[in-house]
């Protein structure tokens, strides 16, 4: 459905994206995941034709996107970073342009707009001014601008940025039900949310291929031990030299004690090990409050990959995810 | 084709819900209705004196030639707040991206745009046309040399709104587009001033770009050839180079 053919994107001497790769079949959702400053946004107007490849081409469904544009163009729905909205538009005028541009044909134009509605729940604010909406109607609005005209490829950039936690479970919902129709591409640089949502990852960093894999085995080709954490009432040193005896427990690492609770971490050699762990803490008369696997964030997947990456294809650590990771604290 | 209309539905129902195209529309009625007002005052005053002395009045020469004129300076005011937000809006508000990952071409959204934004100067000269009408209903003016000049201005307006068009697609910032796009029709508009004081073969080149003295020949009833290609190379270069310049953008 769509190829990506050795792009490249040049900004005079800045390589936003370098010799990219990769193929997303009909019907699949793929998760493009990177830090911030990767290329992802880049990466996605190459592919919806906004901008034009230095090198490399991108095909959508058998058509080159530079050469065939508008063909290529009407088989593209895409939600940019920022929702292309006219805020003095009410969503229904919106839609009804956006329709237009798409060549949705006349007859079918009010069927495509109601039914676009209705799958990103816009039915209730359908004749209010789009200026006057909140941050996740205008995301739902630029979702169903992206939908109206049923494309084969769906390029959704970070669709549930700023969204509140239940929009973002409500969109999640959404970009699942869309997957079968269309095939879906979907930026983000949280883990989690492409775990959530797809079947296939992309990782780029500073515009270059990192890895493409399902999200399980990323993150199971990257750990060749489980992390536990744990959380007992009890004695520390006692509670720490149990944990160590444990056969298939590596390493038990105290971290902390709060409210008479202490928190330990331990790496184990496969997860049977965790029934082993809670029966000795049991029956040792202790308090198991908590016990539960740690996935790898992003940031330390990233590191993990980047970090076996030969010279020439990363020549400096990531500052971004720091940076990221800054910005969370 | 379809894409363009899009455009231009779009922009004229922007237009219509948004306060920019009222305030030109508005502004313009109040200026040009006081400048006719006042050469119409003027014109009938010397009317009256005129029976005494047996002058040569003309409605023609004192009151719609200099109208039109000075409508075409309205004009050069107030265009550049149609043209500023056209593509800068759409640059700044992230607009762009649909537009340009939507299957149209990019001389749709150009000829979109232009073609809504000349609807709304035809709304003005329509405003003008009600002048000359008033004019006719008590007088007879050279209707011919009257309707001359209407095309005059749609001429001019549309090379204005051409080249408003171009120097919008060069910025976010409509504040930066407005005024270099006032300030070059300003220059357009006095470019014949070194005619007055020199012969050389410069002042002449820079004169010929003046759309003040094309102008003049409308508004005085006279359609020359030179005058229509004139205004409409300026139009044709304007979207030409507003397209050249979206493709570079990429």
């Amino acid at each position: 459905m769509l190829e990506v053919c050795n792009v490249s994107k040049d900004y005079g001497p800045f390589h936003a994206v370098r010799d990219l790769s990769f193929t997303a079949a009909a019907g699949e959702i793929v998760g493009f995941l990177g830090p911030n400053g990767a290329g992802k946004t880049t990466t996605m107007r190459l592919i919806t034709g906004y901008l034009p490849p230095t090198r490399g081409e991108v095909k959508v469904d058998g058509l080159v996107v530079r050469t065939n544009a508008l063909e290529a163009k009407r088989r593209i729905g895409y939600l940019p970073e920022v929702p292309p909205v006219y805020p003095e538009l009410t969503v229904n005028e919106y839609l009804n342009f956006c329709a237009r541009l798409r060549r949705v044909p006349s007859r079918q134009r009010q069927d495509a707009v109601a039914r676009a509605c209705q799958r990103t729940a816009l039915n209730d604010v359908r004749h209010r001014v789009i200026g006057h909406l909140s941050k996740g109607f205008r995301q739902r609005v630029g979702i169903a601008q992206a939908i109206l005209h049923e494309p084969q490829l769906l390029v959704l950039d970070e669709p549930t940025a700023g969204l509140d936690p239940r929009q973002i479970l409500e969109t999640r919902q959404l970009i699942r039900e869309l997957a079968g129709q269309h095939t879906v591409i979907i930026s983000t640089h949280i883990l989690s949310e492409a775990a959530a949502t797809c079947e296939r990852v992309v990782i780029i960093n500073r515009g270059a291929l990192v890895a493409v894999d399902s999200p399980e085995n990323l993150t199971h080709r990257l750990k060749s031990t489980d992390t536990i954490e744990l959380q007992v009432r009890g004695p520390q040193p006692a509670i720490t030299a149990l944990l160590g005896a444990i056969e298939g427990v590596l390493k038990a690492e105290f971290s902390h004690l709060r409210q008479e609770v202490g928190t330990w971490q331990l790496e184990v050699a496969n997860a049977g090990v965790r029934e082993e762990v809670a029966r000795r803490i049991v029956g040792s008369g202790w308090g198991l409050l908590e016990l539960r696997p740690i996935d790898l964030s992003l940031e330390e997947i990233f590191l993990s990959l980047t970090a076996n990456q030969p010279e020439g294809q990363v020549e400096a650590p990531p500052p971004a995810a720091d940076a990221e990771k800054g910005v969370q604290l | 084709m379809s894409g363009m209309f899009a455009v231009m539905r779009k922009e004229w129902k922007t237009y219509l819900i948004t306060p920019a195209a009222y305030v030109v529309v508005a502004l313009f009625a109040f200026v040009s209705a006081f400048f006719f007002y006042n050469m119409l005052a003027v014109f009938v005053m010397q009317s009256l004196n005129g029976g005494f002395g047996g002058g040569n009045l003309n409605v023609d020469v004192q009151v719609l030639q200099p109208l039109m004129f000075d409508i075409g300076i309205t004009l050069l005011f107030l265009l550049p707040m149609v043209t500023m937000r056209q593509y800068a809006e759409e640059a700044n508000s992230g607009t762009m991206e649909l537009l340009k990952t939507a299957p149209i071409r990019r001389m749709d959204v150009i000829l979109g745009k232009f073609f809504a934004a000349l609807g709304l100067l035809i709304v003005l000269l329509i405003i003008t046309g009600f002048y000359v009408g008033v004019v006719a209903h008590y007088g007879a003016p050279d209707l011919r040399a009257a309707a001359i000049s209407l095309l005059g201005l749609l001429l001019l307006g549309g090379a204005f709104l051409a080249i408003g068009l171009l120097i919008s697609s060069f910025t976010k910032s409509q504040v930066v587009a407005g005024v270099i796009t006032f300030v070059l029709f300003l220059v357009l508009w006095i470019a014949d001033w070194p005619v007055a004081y020199s012969s050389g073969t410069a002042a002449h080149v820079i004169g010929y770009l003046s759309v003040t003295s094309h102008l003049q020949n409308f508004t005085q009833g006279i359609l020359d050839l030179k005058d229509v290609i004139f205004y409409l190379s300026l139009i044709v270069a304007g979207l030409f180079l507003t397209a050249r310049r979206m493709e570079l953008a990429e």
